[in-house]
């Protein structure tokens, strides 16, 4: 389980995150719903300790992860997908694949990986950044399935993509859950993350300001759009 | 031109060329990978051959362990540098590096001149090595033939490592985003700061090769730098090809360019850099940019 309290973090003078408090269960896909400015890829850079300064506490179970840095947050076994997918123009697909080493077992192997996406067989070979936008983003979750990380936080995974992908990594996301990986999805697509997710949080100005959950999520529906500005 | 005058200047061209590729690798993966203008690597190559000269005068080590202990005591030597010193600079504009850089390598120059005055001192051919082939054109100790052989084959193998391993695709990617790559479980700052103790091994290990061929001084590097400089520009900033191909080239360009333009010789490098710039100035894609 990942359990935060009281997260503030900055970028320089910037107090961007206000005390966050949120959990992840074991198993769950949750999501960070806001607008654009509310915090929610800042919370999941937080998390990771990808921001310049922040204070708080983010525990994996009985693990105090805040004074660490990244790569040991990584190895506790969190894998962060960013929003823009952070493909490597200078490596081809496979090289993009096989980056980040193993930090456990579990991991899925090039064959599961290439079962959920058949399209990066075909294009092994390609230089990563020549991918389409969708065939990007579905490598760059493989990239982080076969790490062995078990607790997954992707920023965004559907920003830009056509509604057919957008539905193929639904699928890929459901799949994935099934195997037992914990999801904290930051997204904007409310029916994508409907569709998803177990529970939604809803964040403005630095601050979680609300819990829905997915039977909830219609009946709320007008304060939810009204947080999301739409 | 008799061919056999010019065939003999190619094969000088050659040698110098293994020293400029060598240390031009090492400016190439640290600029590369740190961003940082390492004006100091002229001086990592001299210290890699007193470091040799101290070995055999001192401790009795003979010059093919010399090749192998002398390019680890300057990279241990890097380590410390790196973490004391050059991560200061990661944040910071390249003219700093640039600034920082030179004042350092003043700073060892100074150093090593003042223990060891400036004459230099000799340092002896390893006997396995000494003789060389008479070739009808011209004699070839082989000796200088070793040291293009090793250039060749350390240059390859810096080239191999970053393109075609894993650890070279890592390397790699840090470059574009580091924090990114931090996030995958990769202790960037230790590979950043083990990166530049190869950068600057490598100028030690060129350092090493060189001391039997010019002797040892402690102004050895800086007289070799800027060329270096210039013809990583000339392969591109970051480019290990470029640094290797740029390096032996040039270092044959300057070679005939003392045959048929003495005159010239030591300018021939810094003109020919001009022009790529110019050339690449007016090219499309930067026009477009």
């Amino acid at each position: 389980m990942i359990k935060i309290r009281s997260l503030n973090a900055w970028y320089g003078e910037s107090h961007a995150l206000h005390g966050v408090d949120l959990d992840v269960g074991e198993g769950e896909i949750v999501s960070l719903l806001g607008r654009n400015g509310a915090g929610k890829s800042t919370t999941l850079k937080a998390i990771m300790g990808l921001v310049e300064l922040r204070q708080g506490s983010v525990k994996l179970g009985n693990t105090e992860m805040i004074a660490l840095r990244p790569d040991e947050i990584a190895r506790k076994g969190i894998a962060f997908c960013p929003e823009h997918r952070g493909i490597f123009s200078s490596l081809n697909v496979t090289e993009n694949l096989m980056l980040p080493p193993r930090i456990g077992p579990g991991g899925l192997s090039l064959e599961e990986i290439y079962e959920l996406f058949p399209n990066l067989r075909d294009r092994s070979n390609s230089i990563g950044t020549k991918l389409s936008g969708g065939e990007q983003q579905m490598l760059a979750i493989a990239r982080i399935l076969r790490t062995g990380a078990r607790y997954l936080l992707l920023d965004e995974p559907t920003e830009g993509l056509a509604p057919v992908i957008v539905q193929q990594i639904h699928k890929v996301l459901t799949e994935i859950c099934k195997l037992g990986f914990t999801i904290l999805l930051v997204e904007q697509n409310l029916r994508f993350t409907a569709a998803v997710a177990n529970r939604h949080y809803l964040m403005e100005h630095g601050v979680v300001v609300d819990q829905v959950s997915s039977e909830d999520l219609k009946a709320r529906s007008p304060a939810v759009k009204r947080v999301l500005g739409i | 031109m008799p061919l056999p005058v010019l065939l003999g200047q190619f094969i000088i061209g050659l040698i110098n060329g293994s020293f400029y590729a060598l240390l031009g690798v090492g400016l190439a993966i640290i600029f590369g990978m740190l961003r940082i203008v390492h004006f100091a690597q002229g001086a990592f190559f001299m210290m890699g051959a007193f470091v040799a000269w101290m070995l055999l005068g001192y401790a009795n080590i003979n010059y093919w362990l010399a090749l192998i202990i002398a390019p680890l005591l300057v990279a241990v030597i890097g380590l410390v540098l790196e973490r004391t010193l050059i991560r200061r600079l990661y944040a910071l504009d390249h003219i700093y590096s640039l600034l920082i850089t030179f004042a350092l390598a003043m700073m060892i120059e100074s150093l090593f001149r003042n223990f060891f005055g400036s004459a230099g001192a000799p340092y002896a051919m390893p006997a396995s090595l000494s003789g060389g082939q008479n070739l009808g054109f011209m004699f070839l100790p082989y000796y200088r033939l070793w040291v293009i052989f090793a250039a060749t084959v350390c240059c390859a193998m810096t080239w191999l490592i970053i393109e075609k391993t894993s650890l070279g695709a890592l390397l790699r990617a840090a470059t574009e985003d580091p924090k990114l790559v931090q996030s995958f479980g990769v202790n960037v700052p230790r590979m950043i700061m083990l990166t530049y103790a190869a950068g600057v091994g490598l100028a030690a290990l060129a350092g090493v090769l060189a001391a039997p061929m010019y002797s040892v001084y402690a102004n050895m590097g800086s007289n070799i730098i800027i060329n270096v400089f210039a013809i990583v520009v000339i392969g591109g900033m970051g480019s290990i090809l470029g640094a290797i191909a740029g390096g032996f080239t040039l270092g044959v360009v300057e070679a005939l360019t003392k045959l048929i333009y003495p005159q010239g010789s030591a300018t021939v490098i810094f003109v020919v850099m001009i022009v790529v710039l110019l050339y690449r100035s007016k090219s499309p894609s930067n026009q477009a940019s």
